[in-house]
C-alpha cells in the first residue's frame, strides 16, 4: 500500500515527506526500542511510541526511512529537521500501537519475520 | 583520513553525530551500503553506550582504502566483567537510557556482530576503551 494510503487508514498527519506520498510500503516493523531497531538487516516502515531525536538517528544508522508515531505523540522540530536531511517520511497517528499494526496487518502490511 | 569527535557524558541529543559524519564520509567514498550500514550501527551503539555510561570521551576514526578502524574510549566507571557485559540481555543501564530506547543489553554483542574485529578493553573507575575494525571488502 502506499504512504498516502497508510495516512488515510490510521486517520493520520503527515509531518514529513509530502513527495513520497504515492510510494509503496511492503513490509513493517514496530517497536519502542531502538536496540531493536539497530539489529534489523531489512528496512521496513518503523511503528513506534518513542519520539523524539534518537528515533530518527537510530532509523538514520538503520536506513530505515518511513516512520510511523503512535499515541498522538509531538513531532519535535528538532526531530523533523534531522529527518529532513535524510529524505525520510514522518506520519503520526492518536492510534495507539496495538491497533495501528491491527490496522496495517489487516490491511496487507508484512512483517520482516 | 583521521577524524575525531568529542564525546559529553549525557549528551543524548548529541549521541549519533559522529556516526553520521562517518556514514557521510563513507558515502562520499563509494563504501557499498551494506558495509555502510555494519559500520555505523557498531559506532552508533559504541557512542550511545558511551554517553549512557561514562563521564565523556573521545570517538577516534581512521579510513583507509580497504578498512576502517574506530576507537570509543571514554573516562567513566568501567566495565567490571567484559564477558558478562559482551551477553545479550545483560545491561546496567539507568532508567533514562531505557527511556531514550536504549539499555536492553544489546549494544555490545550488536557491535560484535556487525564488525569484523572487536576488542574491548577496560579499567575499573578508569574507563573503557572499545575498538574496531570493518573491512571495505
Amino acid at each position: 500500500m502506499t504512504i498516502r494510503e497508510i495516512i488515510t487508514l490510521l486517520d493520520g498527519q503527515l509531518c514529513l515527506g509530502e513527495q513520497r506520498l504515492d510510494e509503496e510500503v511492503e513490509k513493517a516493523f514496530a517497536s519502542d526500542l531502538m536496540s531493536d531497531v539497530l539489529t534489523l538487516h531489512e528496512t521496513p516502515m518503523l511503528i513506534t511510541g518513542l519520539c523524539n531525536v534518537q528515533t530518527i538517528r537510530t532509523c538514520d544508522m538503520a536506513t530505515l526511512d518511513i516512520i510511523v508515531v503512535v499515541r498522538g505523540k509531538v513531532v519535535t522540530d528538532d526531530m523533523i529537521e534531522l529527518a529532513e536531511e535524510n529524505d525520510m517520511v514522518i506520519i503520526s497517528t492518536k492510534y495507539s500501537m496495538f491497533k495501528t499494526c491491527g490496522l496495517l496487518w489487516d490491511a496487507g502490511l508484512k512483517p520482516i519475520f | 583520513m583521521h577524524q575525531e569527535y568529542t564525546i559529553i557524558e549525557g549528551d543524548f541529543v548529541n549521541a549519533g553525530k559522529a556516526s553520521s559524519s562517518v556514514k557521510k564520509t563513507l558515502k562520499q567514498l563509494n563504501v557499498s551500503p551494506q558495509i555502510i550500514k555494519r559500520v555505523v550501527v557498531a559506532l552508533y551503539e559504541a557512542e550511545v553506550n558511551a554517553i549512557a555510561h561514562a563521564y565523556g570521551g573521545k570517538v577516534l576514526v581512521d579510513i583507509d582504502s580497504d578498512k576502517i578502524n574506530m576507537v570509543v574510549a571514554d573516562k567513566g566507571p568501567g566495565i567490571p566483567d567484559i564477558a558478562l557485559a559482551m551477553q545479550e540481555g545483560y545491561s546496567t543501564a539507568r532508567p533514562e537510557v531505557r527511556d531514550m530506547g536504549f539499555g536492553a543489553g544489546m549494544g555490545l554483542p550488536n557491535m560484535q556482530k556487525n564488525v569484523d574485529k572487536l576488542n574491548v578493553t577496560s579499567e575499573v573507575g578508569v574507563g573503557t576503551t572499545v575498538e574496531m575494525m570493518v573491512n571495505f571488502a
